[in-house]
């Protein structure tokens, strides 16, 4: 991203990521991409999971595809755990990691 | 390959096409029961660590969630076990939930032999089939890879036959 001028005010305190201790970070749900699972059945999933809209399943699916790994939920560790687990159900390879 | 009649998910299988499901399907129960091991790199697959760099929380994840995990495999291709027709085929009706369990169960079976077959990303399955067969055709790679196209094209028969619900 860039392009885009600064604007031109007084810039205002934002909280500094490394200053947030690890462990009240959010978690992440990846699921990674693999050449097996077909990409209508990969969307199908992200639909069915997590409710997300046919563009939105889609458009992860594509970053799955295409970058190899995609972040499809983010939240509490054990939210995370519970999603990776049904990943898995589904057949998706599914890691969770910190944000 | 499957179609949807009301709110029924139908399918007609011939006699060797319903031997290669129940084979398929038997083996995956086997491989989740008597046959179930971690350094299997099949195993590895269908229960990936959900911490690559963590094996003790691994573990743990593994400790609370692998039982209910393989249950749900080992049932889902119980579904296709159970739905299957005699050794002469014939028709597969399923309702809503057996369809969705034959659609994970399919998977599994695809991704088992995706792992022992080698496929990779960008592998042509034409091309690899064409290779096996000039070099053996009556070699087991040949009939895995065949088989392996064939639930390919079931499972997506069938998952487009639940999207057309929309």
């Amino acid at each position: 991203m860039g392009g885009m001028a600064a604007p031109q005010v007084a810039p205002v305190e934002t909280p500094d990521t490394e200053e947030v201790p690890a462990s009240d970070r959010p978690w992440v749900t990846i699921v990674w991409d693999d050449p097996v699972n077909l990409m209508t059945y990969v969307t199908w999933v992200f639909q069915k999971l997590f409710g997300y809209s046919r563009e939105k399943a889609e458009k992860l699916m594509l970053d799955v595809h295409h970058k190899g790994r995609a972040v499809v939920s983010s939240g509490a560790r054990e939210r995370m755990e519970h999603d990776a687990s049904q990943l898995h159900a589904y057949g998706l390879w599914a890691t969770v990691d910190r944000s | 390959m499957f179609r949807r009649q009301g709110d029924r998910y139908v399918a007609t299988f011939a006699v060797d096409e319903v031997r290669v499901l129940r084979k398929v399907a038997s083996e995956v129960v086997g491989l989740l029961t008597d046959g179930f091991d971690h350094s299997d790199p099949v195993v590895g697959r269908l229960f990936p660590e959900v911490y690559p760099d963590d094996p003790r929380s691994t573990a743990e994840f593994r400790r609370y969630t692998e039982g209910d995990l393989k249950t749900a495999k080992i049932d889902q291709a119980g579904a296709i076990l159970a739905a299957l027709p005699g050794e002469t085929g014939g028709e597969v009706r399923l309702d809503a939930e057996a369809a969705e369990a034959w659609l994970r169960a399919l998977n599994d079976a695809r991704l088992a032999m995706g792992v022992r077959l080698e496929i990779k990303d960008g592998t042509d399955l034409g091309e690899e089939l064409d290779e096996a067969v000039a070099e053996d055709p009556t070699s087991s790679r040949v009939f895995q890879l065949s088989v392996y196209a064939y639930l390919g094209y079931l499972q997506e028969s069938l998952l487009n036959a639940l999207i057309d619900e929309a």
